[in-house]
C-alpha cells in the first residue's frame, strides 16, 4: 500500500465521522429556473467524486456551490467545520486562493504569460514572492513533462498542452480541494485521458480530494465514485447507497 | 467464415508469425496476452495444430522429449503466413445482431406494466457499468500494463460506454412514459 492510499483509507475512516466537504438542502435558481432542488451530498478527504448528469441537470451549479464561488439560495454547504455558505465573499475568496484549485474546460489561461508565468500566478496572487514561485511552477510543469514549455504561451501550445499547463496551475497551491469541470471536455481522447490520468495521479499521491464535473462516464469511470444528478436533485438510485447524507 | 470470432487456428497462426514455438509456448503467450479471453486448453492447441499441419499451414519442426511427453516445435508455412496475412487485412463485419440482455429486460418490465421497476433496474445497471469501468481504467493508468492490455481495456470501456449511453436514453424514454400517463 501506498503512502497516499494509507492516508486515504485514514481519511475514509475519518469520513464517517464528518465529511471534508458536504451540501445539505442546497436550492439554486437563476431568476426563475431552478437549478439545484435540494441537494444533499457529501465527500471524504483524499476522495475522486464525479459529479454527472445530463446536460442542464446542475453539475456546473452544484460545483460552483461547493467551491463557494455560489451561494445557495437555500441550504447550507460545509468545508471541514466551516459552514462555507454562510461566509462573507471575502472570505470565501480567501478560503479558494488558500484551499481550493480550479480547472475549467475552455480560457483559463492568460494569453499574454508565459506558461511558467501562468502557474505562478496563483502563488503571486497569495503573497509568495517571485523567486520561489517560480521555482514551485517549474517544478509542477515538470512534474507534468512539460518543462520545456515554460516559456511558451497558450496561443502557441496545442490544446492538450494547454490542459496540462492548466492542471499544473490548479495543483500549484497544493490545494485541499480541486474542482474541475469537464476537464477535458475540449480535447480529443487520447490526449484527453493522458490529462486525466495525470490529473488522478498526482492527486493521488498528495492525498487531494477532486470534484469532476462530466457527462463523459469514461472520465467519470478515473472517479473513485459517482454522483449523478438529475433535473437539479441527486438521483439516489443512480448514485448508490455510498452517498447516505450525514447529518 | 466470417464470424465475429477470431478461430484458434488464426490465433495460433499470429502467435507463431515472430517464430517457431511449441504448443505449450503458444498457450502462455496467448494467456499472457489475452488476460480477458478464455484460457487456451492444451488438448484444443494440439488439435489445432494437428489439423492445421494436415492443412499445410504449419509444420513441424523439431520433436524433444523431456522425460514426460513429446514437446514437438511449429513454425508457420508460406501458406501459413498468406492465410494469417489475408485473415488480418480482412474487414470484419460490424455485428448485425446484438444479444441486448438489457434491452430485453426493459422490455420485458414494461410488458409487465412495471415502469418503476425498469427505471430502477436501468439506474442500477448503470452502477454496475460504471464500477466495471473504473476496473478497465485501473487497468490502463497502470503503469505495469501492457500495451495489449490497454487495448483490450479501452475495448471494454468503450462497449461499456456505448451500453451505458443506451442506458440513459432508455432511462429518458422510461421516465417520459411514466409522466406521460395521467
Ligand atoms: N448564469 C445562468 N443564468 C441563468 N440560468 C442558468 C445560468 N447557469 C445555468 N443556468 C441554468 O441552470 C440549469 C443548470 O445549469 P448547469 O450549468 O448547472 O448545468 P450542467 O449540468 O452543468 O450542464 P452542462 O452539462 O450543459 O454544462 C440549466 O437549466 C441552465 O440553463
Ligand atoms: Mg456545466
Amino acid at each position: 500500500m501506498t503512502v497516499a492510499a494509507a492516508l486515504r483509507a485514514d481519511s475514509d475512516a475519518e469520513m464517517n465521522r464528518s465529511p471534508l466537504l458536504s451540501a445539505r438542502s442546497v436550492v439554486v435558481s437563476y431568476g426563475r429556473t431552478p437549478a439545484l432542488r435540494g441537494v444533499t451530498m457529501s465527500v471524504g478527504g483524499g476522495e475522486i467524486v464525479a459529479v454527472t448528469g445530463a446536460s442542464g441537470s446542475g453539475k456546473s451549479t452544484l460545483l460552483l456551490c461547493l467551491a463557494g464561488i455560489l451561494r445557495p439560495d437555500v441550504g447550507e454547504v460545509r468545508f471541514g467545520d466551516r459552514v462555507i455558505s454562510a461566509e462573507s465573499e471575502a472570505a470565501r475568496s480567501r478560503l479558494r486562493r488558500r484551499e481550493f484549485g480550479v480547472l475549467f474546460q475552455f480560457g483559463q489561461l492568460v494569453p499574454e504569460l508565459s506558461a511558467v508565468e501562468n502557474v505562478a500566478l496563483p502563488l503571486l496572487l497569495s503573497g509568495v514572492r517571485r523567486r520561489p514561485a517560480t521555482t514551485a511552477a517549474l517544478e509542477w510543469l515538470d512534474r507534468f513533462g512539460i518543462a520545456d514549455l515554460a516559456d511558451s504561451r497558450p496561443p502557441q501550445m496545442s490544446g492538450g498542452q494547454g490542459q496540462r499547463v492548466a492542471v499544473a496551475r490548479a495543483m500549484v497551491t497544493e490545494p485541499v480541494v480541486v474542482f474541475a469541470d469537464e476537464p477535458t471536455g475540449a480535447l480529443d481522447t487520447l490526449a484527453g485521458e493522458q490529462v486525466l490520468a495525470q490529473l488522478v495521479r498526482v492527486t493521488r499521491e498528495a492525498g487531494t480530494t477532486v470534484i469532476l464535473v462530466t457527462h463523459d462516464t469514461r472520465v467519470a469511470a478515473y472517479a473513485d465514485r459517482e454522483v449523478v444528478i438529475r433535473d437539479g436533485m441527486l438521483d439516489e438510485v443512480a448514485t448508490g447507497s455510498s452517498d447516505r447524507p450525514t447529518s | 467464415m466470417n464470424s465475429g470470432l477470431v478461430s484458434t487456428s488464426h490465433l495460433v497462426l499470429g502467435l507463431l508469425a515472430r517464430g517457431e514455438r511449441h504448443g505449450y509456448d503458444l498457450k502462455r503467450e496467448h494467456d499472457l496476452r489475452f488476460p480477458s479471453a478464455r484460457p487456451l486448453a492444451y488438448g484444443q492447441i494440439y488439435a489445432t495444430l494437428e489439423r492445421m499441419q494436415r492443412q499445410g499451414l504449419v509444420d513441424a519442426v523439431s520433436r524433444e522429449r523431456v522425460d514426460g511427453p513429446d514437446r514437438t516445435t511449429f513454425r508457420m508455412t508460406r501458406q501459413g503466413r498468406k492465410e494469417l496475412t489475408t485473415w488480418l487485412a480482412e474487414v470484419e463485419t460490424p455485428a448485425p445482431f446484438v444479444t441486448n440482455l438489457f434491452a430485453t429486460k426493459v422490455t420485458l418490465a414494461l410488458l409487465t406494466g412495471d415502469e418503476g421497476a425498469a427505471a430502477d433496474y436501468l439506474r442500477r445497471q448503470r452502477q454496475a457499468h460504471l464500477a466495471r469501468m473504473r476496473d478497465y481504467t485501473r487497468v490502463k493508468t497502470d503503469p505495469e500494463s501492457s500495451l495489449s492490455q490497454v487495448l483490450a481495456a479501452d475495448y471494454a470501456l468503450s462497449h461499456l460506454d456505448a451500453d451505458l449511453r443506451w442506458m440513459e436514453t432508455a432511462l429518458d424514454r422510461v421516465t417520459g412514459l411514466t409522466e406521460e400517463m395521467p
